[in-house]
């Protein structure tokens, strides 16, 4: 099928299966490969996007879904070479390592502050449990999180 | 030199040096990478965990003439992964050992029919009678590996352990165990090759150790050393998952590019990495242990087994480090520690951060907290009359020369957590609640390196070279995984060359332009490979110096102009570094007696813990981790390696069970096989206590490995704390809880 949408704020129109992931059809058609693929099934969030402003595991959307929808992967997040805070704050605390939740842990944190610019230390822990790291033990994302609060 | 503090990096928390690639997606991992004309690449794996191979079939409605189908007759070399007993096969050729082997290996462009392909391959078996625990194989239920399932056995026996007991005023005995554990990278193990007569083999892919696999293609495709190249990606996680696993899907994806003619990409998916590949030696450990009325021990009495599964792969290697580290920070003048690795019909076993010492470990540390508990003495009373100190042996007779305080680690570690304090109010206010309250420790170290002379054997070398911008490129093998070697290698060099750490690149690691610096592995990469560096970049300094075109006292502007005359005037400037052991490591691989490793860090980690009675769920409310390490490099990086490595402890300890269901794993979904999450991981606080080695770069010794020692004991220590229970197995479920209430 054919299906428009805007990517980070380009239009894009292409063809697609139906039930086609939207994370195989962003990385495979569109090269951004930002996002990643952890588990398939909605366990890790390492393929979060945001669809009209809500944050999704890319694995479980079948692109047909996303038919006039505005789409921001983390590609999307710094804006004109310049980091989000989220982002610096992850550089300047250590919150990535090997790097590869990071893209979905940053969206998860930019998520978080968007609802909730000053989250408790409980609200940063929930609003972050959908997005699984197995390198850094969380506790310097949750700093970055908190740094992030402060700029 | 400029006293600019720049240009000593080293103690300061340097920004992690690919870190804004990492926060903005746009680091490349293999699965992130594409090649013209590239296709897609899957196994076909064994059903049955052990069997004959009678016929394999094609069927379907699939239009086989267009894919690529391998299986062990198109290997043109050696069909086995080189490792140590090269007894692996690349795929299966009349028999498999395992579920999930490899028999078949299929190409084609199109993802989505390769799948369906995979479905349609029919292979019948005979099947033959598995075993698929370490007790059926010591009973030899069925010989399945060698003459008696045994890939390797270890005896360490100082002074007279047999005599001991009857000088004994109590003897205590105790079983332990611990189950599998999957390392759980979140980036799946992936590879890309590109293999043809005339140029060789190429090989991407997410790894640890890039020379190893090397070692393994040249083995598989009879070719010379320099026709194989293999180059890392940015690696999602490895934790021992990627050091050995890789030359087995490199050789896979190598050997359908060879035949299809096309570069071949082999990425697994979730379920897959899973079920097939490598996990924690799963472990038994019997321990006997004499102790006098005044709590000194006499004599240790260790039996150590570990379940290696159906190959040898690293077996040896794990259980040599499980048998050393089982007697643990202690003096104790009569220890005997037999071990073994056994075969089982199950995927084979293999690296995870720790190697077999939290495997041995835990039964340590929850023996010596039952002894204490049978003389009468707290666990920590006990542990102070047991510290080895300076000039003591350990249990292999190597006699410890540096300082070490365990003392002052335990005293913080109570000033840190309140432990004395709260023991004693929980023990009053756990009768008036459902949710009971416990606190404990274990108290522990962790020999970085490899073991005895295998860094000699190892002889790894580091590369510098002067660029024409006049920056420093560090040549080397070791890789980043996300522990941080980019950035402390360039903090390393900067501080011997006092030149800022932006001027320092770390070059990707790829065969053919680096050289052999060793495996990213045994918590090596800083503290062997690190001293590497500076010596080799100390070499390049003293190169420029002796050309003249370098003064003595230089700042960084003169070092970066004599960088670019040099060039201009002799076209390259490199320089190698190769390792010396430091003096006085005296091994003896007969008798596994000697100076196990050149340092220890030593450690003391708290962990405080509710178990609900009503619920049966053990929570980690708090968790404390204290170590001396010699010198930190970087503390945010440091404290990150233990922060991960705890909570990778506490998935061991309370969330992380393998189901087996025939020799498989039945739980092989991040749906059902738990990792903690944000939500689930306490506060951890991390100390680091200094006490230079001389031998390591700064004074740094080695920490990759040593968090995931602690957590397993200090929780089950908690918990029995908390409960009056004694648990001796990891992981502990609730259910397991449940039973013994």
């Amino acid at each position: 099928m054919e299906i428009s949408f805007s990517v980070n704020g380009e239009p894009r129109t292409l063809q697609a299966y139906a039930i086609e992931r939207l994370l195989d059809v962003l990385r495979e058609q569109l090269h951004l490969t930002g996002t990643k693929e952890g588990c398939g099934e909605g366990e890790c969030g390492a393929c979060s996007v945001f669809i009209n402003g809500k944050i999704v595991n890319s694995c479980l959307v079948p692109i047909a879904q996303v038919e006039g929808a505005e789409i921001k992967t983390i590609e999307g997040v710094a804006t004109d070479n310049q980091l989000h805070a989220v982002q610096q704050s992850f550089i300047d605390c250590g919150g990535a390592q090997c790097g590869i939740c990071t893209p979905g842990m940053v969206l998860a944190a930019v998520d978080l502050l968007g609802r909730n610019p000053n989250p408790t230390d409980a609200e940063i822990r929930t609003g972050l449990a959908g997005n699984l790291c197995r390198c850094t033990g969380y506790m310097k994302i949750f700093e970055s999180v908190v740094r992030a609060c402060q700029k | 030199m400029s006293t600019n503090t720049n240009h000593h990096p080293i103690g300061k928390s340097v920004p992690r040096k690919e870190g804004r690639k990492k926060v903005t997606g746009a680091a490349l991992y293999v699965d992130d990478i594409s090649f013209p004309e590239m296709i897609y690449g899957v196994t076909v794996r064994s059903s049955v965990p052990r069997a004959r191979i009678s016929n394999i079939s094609f069927e379907g409605d699939i239009p086989w003439n267009e894919f690529t189908i391998v299986t062990a007759k198109d290997i043109p070399g050696e069909n086995y992964v080189a490792l140590i007993l090269n007894d692996q096969p690349y795929l299966a050729g009349q028999v498999v050992n395992h579920a999930e082997e490899a028999i078949v290996l299929l190409a084609h462009p199109n993802k989505y029919l390769l799948e369906e392909a995979r479905r349609n391959v029919r292979i019948e078996y005979e099947e033959l009678p598995p075993i698929f625990n370490l007790e059926d194989s010591l009973n030899k239920k069925e010989i399945i590996w060698g003459e008696d399932n045994v890939f390797k056995s270890f005896l360490v026996d100082k002074g007279n352990v047999d005599e001991a007991w009857a000088s004994a005023d109590l003897i205590v005995e105790g079983e332990y165990e611990t189950g599998a554990q999957e390392q759980l990278y979140i980036e799946n193990n992936g590879v890309i090759a590109i293999a043809n007569e005339r140029e060789g083999v190429t090989v991407w892919g997410s790894m640890q150790c890039p020379y190893y696999v090397h070692k393994a293609l040249i083995k598989l495709f009879a070719l010379p050393e320099d026709k194989v190249r293999v180059i890392q990606t940015e690696t999602g996680g490895g934790f021992g998952g990627k050091e050995e696993y890789p030359s087995m899907i490199a050789g896979h994806a190598a050997l359908l590019s060879l035949k299809s003619g096309k570069p071949v990409k082999i990425v697994y998916d979730r379920a897959e990495d899973m079920v097939a590949t490598t996990k924690r030696h799963p472990s038994r450990t019997r321990h006997k242990t004499a102790v006098s009325k005044d709590g000194k021990l006499l004599a240790m009495d260790i039996e150590f087994i570990i379940d290696g599964g159906a190959y040898c792969t690293l077996s040896p290697v794990v259980l040599s480090r499980g048998t050393i580290h089982a007697g643990g920070p202690y003096f104790c003048p009569h220890v005997r520690i037999r071990s073994s690795a056994v075969a089982t019909n199950i995927p084979p076993h293999g690296a995870f951060r720790g190697f077999g010492a939290p495997q041995s470990i835990f039964a340590l540390e929850r023996q010596l907290d039952k002894v204490a508990a049978a003389i009468g003495l707290t666990p920590d009373e006990f542990r102070r009359r047991n510290f080895i100190q300076q000039g003591q042996t350990t249990a292999t007779s190597q006699v410890i020369r540096e300082k070490v305080d365990m003392h002052q680690l335990l005293d913080r570690a109570f000033q840190l957590t309140g432990y004395h304090e709260k023991r004693q109010r929980f023990a009053v206010e756990n009768a008036q609640t459902n949710i009971k309250k416990g606190i404990g420790f274990a108290s522990f170290m962790h020999g970085a390196g490899f073991t005895g002379s295998g860094e000699v054997y190892l002889a790894s070398v580091v590369g510098a070279e002067a660029t024409s911008e006049g920056r420093v490129r560090i040549l080397a093998a070791s890789t980043e995984i996300g522990q941080g070697t980019n950035t402390i290698f360039a903090q390393i060099a900067s501080e011997a060359l006092g030149v800022d750490s932006d001027l320092i690149e770390v070059a990707q690691p790829d065969t053919s332009e680096v050289p052999n610096s060793g495996p990213t592995v045994a918590s090596r990469t800083c503290m062997v490979v690190g001293k590497l560096v500076e010596s080799a970049v100390l070499a390049l300094k003293q190169t420029l110096i002796g050309s003249t075109l370098l003064k003595e006292d230089y700042g960084q502007s003169e070092f970066q102009a004599a960088c670019r005359s040099y060039l201009e005037k002799f076209g390259s400037l490199k320089t190698f570094s190769t390792y010396q052991a430091p003096p006085n490591i005296h091994w003896n691989d007969e008798k596994y007696q000697g100076d196990a490793y050149g340092a220890y860090a030593w450690a003391v980690y708290v962990a405080e813990v509710s178990v609900d009675s009503l619920t049966y769920e053990a929570h980690v409310d708090d968790f404390v981790a204290v170590q001396e390490i010699g010198r930190v490099i970087n503390p945010v990086l440091a404290t990150g390696q233990i922060e991960g490595g705890v909570a990778q402890g506490i998935g061991f300890t309370l969330f992380e069970k393998v189901v087996w269901q025939n020799g498989r794993m039945a739980n092989n979904q991040m749906t059902n096989y738990i990792i903690p999450t944000p939500a689930d991981i306490p506060p951890i606080r991390v100390h680091f206590e200094e006490n230079p080695y001389a031998y390591g770069p700064g004074g740094a010794k080695g920490i990759g490995e040593l968090p995931m020692d602690g957590p397993a004991p200090a929780i089950l220590n908690a918990i029995e704390n908390a409960t009056g229970v004694s648990f001796n197995q990891v992981p502990l479920m609730p259910e397991a809880i449940m039973q013994k209430q």
